[in-house]
């Protein structure tokens, strides 16, 4: 099922500097009760991001006027822990379209790239650089190029690749996903079945 | 002569349906698990594409992230609760699944029935929508946890799309010492590694001290191998593997028995088979292990102090926002802090070895009289086994109570959650802010440490009550 074409992303960034952001923190288990895949944006950092009274805490970098974008850069190990793929609905129905860190868990980055949110790995010392750009000035952009496989710093021109496999480039770049490849493959998955020992 | 191979490399490439070039592998799945929470999504999107169930009696559903543990005979109370196992049950119906419900003798923590009943065996390609899918690679299959899109696909498929990952072995040898569980193992592992050590990676633990475990003990060893980032861990099978599964009702019977057995008995690591990383631990270094931080790589051996920054592989900031979560300060000792509820369940350790554990140290002591205590089993049927060994008389005669089975304050998705700021000593899986209730500070550790800290009230080394 289509989902957005990615190809170019030019967007200011929100910054949140901090290490094993586990997906219990993305999006906490009491808001996994719903049967759609709706309105997930809400209960995004639920808990860093409201009192227990519903009231926003100032703190918390989403509740920051100064930082906006369709990027977030998190800290090393981002997604840790439950398979939710809800984290991942909550950060795209929140409006971001790419997740930047040094390190990612597994699951959580395959399910970014099942729903169309690109994870790009960077290098440590480019994640500090990118976190520094957007500390001296929160308007910094950075633009994220999937056809190149690049990441630039505007502000100060630098630049670093990424790793994607490139059948999960073209998928994006096209807006295709992996149930569309299956359901082409269905008699060649019949045959293996058949042979199963199990 | 053929390069030698490991158990991973022959489960996996016995598996491939197709390799795409600079792409994922096309992988077959013997065995899908569903239930209620990352289901719906699912059989929704089949829907809004006009697909259906390719293999339906490869799928198996059971009810269990926000069941109640109380009162499961009457309506579940959260609306949205209830919708999510209405929907279970209607999707299971509409498509032909086996679905095991609230109330079903067989119902139980999806991890747990699966083994229990014969579902997992040597071999296999095992997914669910839940990342301690893990679990059932202590039977020697590649078990893993999918987010919601695969189980989509799987549904539709059979399949899966993933990159190979590289390998991890991990050795532990020697004999473990007094009182020390294959929790503290794995706790003792994912302390050294840290909570991404893993990550990347596929794990076979080998190595005397697993092979010396029971399947219970494994189960809660490649259980815990999320923990540190892995996507799962499997242990080879052998005639502990054979002889738990023998006579279990989904598993194969007669003549299909012993062609099956010849079958695993070829899968483990063959001599000189080479992996991309490799630890061994000496099992003599492991004592009964508790966490003190909000990842479970924030563990320790009891008897120490809670580390300074710069001895842990977090970076210092991190480190010391969940030091302060939890209320720590570095450099102090664990034993002897005071806690206010135990949690002794969960797929890590829901099981009857762990019920039996837990028993040998409250038999003939109180619980103490802050600590409010939820002892939740995996299964009906560990229930039952609870009941007909006597475990129950020795509970209750130390103030215990037992519950129904269910995920329960593993992840608090249902009404066990643990007030905001209190401590809790817990035999499950994950200590991250807030997992067991908003504001609960966890400490992940054995039954043995549970049942310690039960009948103490603080943070107790087990061995002093043996």
């Amino acid at each position: 099922m289509a989902y957005d074409k990615f190809t170019v992303l030019t967007s200011t960034a929100v910054p949140m500097p901090i290490e094993n952001v586990d997906t219990d923190q993305i999006i906490p288990a009491r808001f996994l009760k719903a049967t759609k895949r709706e309105g997930f944006d809400d209960n995004l950092f639920r808990d860093w991001r409201y009192n227990s009274d519903n009231t926003p805490k100032p703190d918390f970098v989403l509740n920051n006027p100064i930082y906006s974008g369709k990027i977030l850069v998190g800290g090393r190990n981002f997604g840790s822990g439950s398979s939710r793929e809800h984290a991942a609905w909550a950060i795209y129905d929140y409006g971001f379209r790419c997740v930047v860190s040094s390190f990612f868990a597994d699951i959580f980055k395959g399910n970014s790239l099942n729903i169309g949110i690109l994870p790009v790995q960077v290098s440590p010392e480019f994640l500090d650089k990118i976190f520094q750009a957007i500390e001296a000035d929160p308007k910094s952009e950075l633009e994220v190029s999937l056809p190149e496989q690049t990441i630039t710093i505007l502000s100060t021109g630098e630049k670093e690749s990424f790793a994607i496999n490139s059948y999960k480039k073209d998928n994006m770049i096209n807006g295709y996903d992996d149930i569309d490849y299956l359901q082409a493959m269905k008699s060649e998955i019949k045959t293996f079945a058949e042979a199963s020992l199990y | 002569m053929s390069t030698p191979k490991s158990l991973f490399d022959k489960v996996w490439d016995a598996h491939v349906v197709r390799k795409i070039e600079d792409g994922p592998d096309v992988l077959f799945i013997d065995r899908h698990f569903i239930h209620e929470v990352t289901s719906p999504v699912a059989f929704l999107g089949l829907e809004t594409r006009g697909i259906g169930v390719s293999f339906p009696e490869r799928t198996f559903a059971t009810a269990d992230h926000n069941t109640p543990t109380i009162n499961q005979h009457l309506p579940v109370a959260d609306p949205l609760s209830a919708n999510q196992l209405k929907a279970l049950e209607t999707n299971s119906a509409k498509y032909g699944i086996s679905h095991w419900g609230l109330g079903h003798v067989k119902n139980g923590i999806v991890h747990v029935v699966g083994p229990e009943n014969g579902i997992t065996q040597p071999g296999m390609t095992i997914v669910c929508g839940d990342s301690h899918t893990s679990t059932h690679g202590a039977f020697g299959a590649i078990a893993f946890g999918i987010g919601t899109s695969e189980v989509e696909m799987v549904l539709s498929s059979q399949c899966i799309m993933q990159p190979k990952p590289k390998k991890m072995r991990v050795n532990v040898n020697g004999k473990l010492g007094e009182a020390v569980m294959p929790k503290d193992v794995t706790l003792y592992i994912i302390a050294q590694l840290s909570a991404a050590g893993a990550t990347g990676y596929f794990v076979e633990y080998a190595g005397d001290v697993f092979r010396n475990m029971s399947m219970e003990g494994r189960m809660t060893v490649c259980n815990m191998s999320i923990e540190m980032g892995a996507r799962g861990g499997m242990i080879a099978p052998d005639a502990t593997t054979f002889a738990y599964l023998n006579g279990k009702e989904l598993a194969p019977k007669g003549e299909a028995w012993d062609k099956a057995v010849a079958y695993w008995k070829t899968l483990p690591t063959e001599e000189g088979a080479t992996f991309d990383l490799e630890y061994t631990f000496d099992a003599a270094d492991i004592e009964p292990q508790i966490t003190y931080g909000t990842n479970p790589g924030l563990g320790t051996g009891i008897s120490q102090n809670i580390p300074l920054a710069n001895q842990v592989k977090d970076g210092e900031a991190s480190y010391k926002k969940s030091l302060g979560y939890m209320g720590f300060a570095e450099n102090e000792q664990i034993v002897g802090k005071p806690i206010d509820y135990v949690f002794l369940g969960s797929c890590t350790n829901g099981r009857i070895e762990d019920f039996r554990a837990f028993a040998s140290i409250v038999k003939g002591r109180k619980k103490a009289d802050n600590v409010t205590a939820w002892l939740v089993p995996g299964s009906h049927v560990v229930e039952s086994q609870i009941k007909e060994e006597g475990i129950l008389d020795i509970l209750n005669e130390a103030g215990f109570e037992l519950r129904q089975p269910g995920c329960s304050a593993c992840l608090a998705m249902n009404d066990d959650k643990i007030p905001a700021g209190k401590y809790a000593v817990s035999t499950s899986n994950r200590n991250f802010e807030g997992r067991q209730g908003p504001g609960a500070r966890t400490l992940l550790a054995s039954p043995l440490v549970a049942a310690a800290a039960a009948v103490t009230g603080v943070v107790t080394d087990p061995r002093e009550l043996i």
